[in-house]
């Protein structure tokens, strides 16, 4: 399977007069349609990979490429357009806007890039939501929802311009044990029905040992890359 | 845009409180301004009328040896004619006498009008509070306080000294009060052709007219000018004239609109400084937006919106709020006789360039918590959780 992800070289350092440096020269591909995962104790650099990955955050030196083109010398605006049409973000905090519905919420990448909804795209929002079991609620406002719901809110969020990469952040940090499960069994559904390929962030063993990969990241390096 | 749009609505809709005390805050602006701004230029005008709203605002003199305009039907045609703005034209014909009664004599301005014309500008007939305007040669009125010194009545018949020696009998048919005491002291007002055989001379000695906007009475009397084909004829202009008062007008005119500047500048900065705070407390939000890839444009355009609609909700307050404060005031601040304290004028063009102002000052506000929009960086709110 082809590479959709590629990362040479990679380069991390913050601050200006005092250096910190988070990541170490990090060389590492995802496949296409593939569930990884990056585990990590907190402060090794994880965090900053996925967010360089997802180009909220721009390495010091290497190149990262995403479907083959080259994203570290995009400006502002050509990320914008990526990260809107290729990648889903999910995060352990949902930041719905709470003025909106969960519908609505769902909505809101499509419309930042299109304000017209058509019909297919109202119809596809649905389903999203009927597929993380929130269509019963889905015209209630952010705050009138359970923490679980906003979260598979958020999920649905992340898909609706159908991405090919979904990349999330401790997705269930926040969340009971049960519905972590059921929120790992609902992003598992979408890698196989969608083709999305997944990358996450998890501090739960369990979870990542039922991903197809586990990548550790340890001291701005990675540590450990297992794959199934 | 659209999304910016329906995002800066949401914000405003669910904020109501904070949205509607914004709004107050910029209404409570505008009504003040409209308010001082209605006020003053009431004040202005009614000072203006009173002072020089029946008077010549433009008076042509001749300044040959002996003072007279001799053609002077010309110069009244070529007055007319001399610019749209001119309205009123009037040829006076003026000479000094006396007046002797009981044992005083007092000085007088005989003024001879043709008399319609002359009552354009001065209203004599609005203003007689006895007996009735000349029909005939002859006939006179006078003013107030003229009639009581001397003790002279309706019916009655005064006698006049002239620079020449001449003694003139005048039949005084009506008096005056035009509410200037140097005029209701010495004027005895009669038409041309008595004055003509007072004052045996060749044309009248000044032919006086008023402008459609007063203000701008310096650039037509310079027009007048212009025309008049006589020679030594000299115009004379309110403005030129009464300097202090003009300048008087200037500075209040420059104080109202230091005050209304300074009330747009603190709705400026009171609105930038909420808006500001509102970016502070969504910033999770605009983050995520910015993370799913709106752009920073249309980011910063929420704000701009909400500013926008702010200043439009608060120049509508504003407008109702400053004409309900000027009703209020034209209707209980009152004078016993039933006229307001202070004459206000409702100048519809002013009231809605404040609003227009307002919406300006709003947009302008948003503009700082746009430009914080701007440069939010997504990565520092999705670190700091």
């Amino acid at each position: 399977m082809a590479n959709i992800i590629e990362l040479k070289n990679i380069n991390k350092i913050y601050g200006e007069k005092i250096k910190t440096q988070v990541l170490y020269d990090i060389n590492i591909s995802f496949e296409a349609n593939s569930f990884n995962s990056i585990i990590g104790e907190s402060g090794s650099g994880k965090s900053t990979l996925l967010n360089i990955i997802g180009t909220l955050d721009k390495p010091t030196s290497g190149e990262l490429y995403i479907e083959d083109k080259r994203t570290d010398t995009m400006n502002k605006l050509e990320l914008s357009i990526l990260r809107n049409k290729t990648i889903g973000f999910i995060f352990q905090f949902h930041y719905l806007l709470p003025e909106f519905t969960a519908k609505e919420n769902v909505l809101m990448p499509h419309k930042i890039h299109s304000y017209h909804v058509p019909k297919e795209v109202d119809e596809w929002a649905d389903e999203l939501l009927n597929f993380v079991g929130l269509s019963k609620v889905k015209n209630n406002k952010a705050t009138n929802m359970s923490g679980g719901q906003q979260q598979r809110t958020a999920i649905a969020r992340a898909l609706i311009n159908k991405p090919k990469i979904i990349l999330a952040d401790e997705p269930t940090g926040n969340l009971d044990s049960e519905t972590t499960e059921n929120v790992y069994s609902i992003l598992r559904n979408i890698n196989k029905k969608f083709n999305t390929t997944f990358i996450i962030i998890t501090h739960d063993q369990r979870i990542a040992e039922k991903t197809d990969r586990i990548v550790q990241v340890k001291d701005g390096r990675i540590n450990l890359d297992l794959r199934k | 845009m659209r999304l910016a749009f329906e995002i800066a609505l949401r914000f405003l809709k669910s904020g109501k409180g904070q949205t509607l005390l914004i709004a107050l805050g910029i209404s409570v602006g505008v009504a003040v301004q409209i308010f001082i701004g209605s006020l003053i230029q009431g004040l202005q005008i009614s000072l203006v009328d009173t002072t020089i709203g029946s008077s010549s605002q433009i008076t042509i003199t001749s300044e040959s040896d002996d003072k007279t305009i001799k053609d002077w039907k010309r110069t009244v045609y070529e007055a007319q004619i001399s610019s749209p703005e001119i309205i009123n034209v009037s040829p006076s014909l003026d000479g000094p006498a006396s007046i002797d009664y009981e044992n005083d004599t007092a000085s007088v301005i005989i003024r001879g009008f043709i008399l319609e014309d002359a009552d354009k500008i001065y209203k004599f007939k609005n203003n007689l509070y006895q007996g009735q305007f000349p029909k005939n040669r002859g006939e006179a009125i006078i003013g107030k306080e003229l009639a009581v010194k001397s003790g002279t009545e309706v019916g009655d018949n005064i006698a006049l000294l002239t620079t020449r020696g001449n003694v003139i009998t005048l039949k005084i048919t009506g008096l005056f009060d035009l509410k200037v005491s140097s005029i209701n002291d010495s004027w005895v007002v009669t038409d041309l052709k008595t004055a003509e055989d007072i004052f045996p001379t060749e044309g009248v000695t000044s032919v006086e007219m008023q402008v459609k906007d007063v203000f701008l009475a310096d650039e037509i009397s310079r027009q007048v000018a212009y025309t008049v084909s006589e020679n030594n004829l000299k115009v004379d202009n309110w403005k030129d004239l009464n300097q202090s008062l003009l300048s008087g007008l200037n500075g209040q005119s420059i104080s109202s609109y230091m005050i209304q500047i300074f009330v747009l500048v603190s709705v400026l900065l009171g609105i930038s400084s909420v808006l500001a705070i509102s970016v502070v407390q969504r910033s999770k939000q605009i983050g995520i937006l910015k993370a799913m890839g709106i752009q920073d444009k249309d980011a910063s355009l929420i704000f701009v919106f909400q500013g926008l609609m702010l200043g439009i909700l608060g120049a509508i307050l504003g407008i109702c709020l400053g004409i309900g404060l000027l009703l209020m005031f034209t209707k209980f601040a009152l004078n016993p006789d039933g006229s307001p304290v202070v004459p206000i004028y409702i100048n519809y063009g002013f009231i809605a360039l404040s609003g227009m102002f307002a919406v300006v000052t709003a947009s302008t506000a948003s503009l700082i918590p746009a430009r914080i929009t701007s440069k939010l960086n997504p990565i520092e709110v999705i670190k700091n959780g």
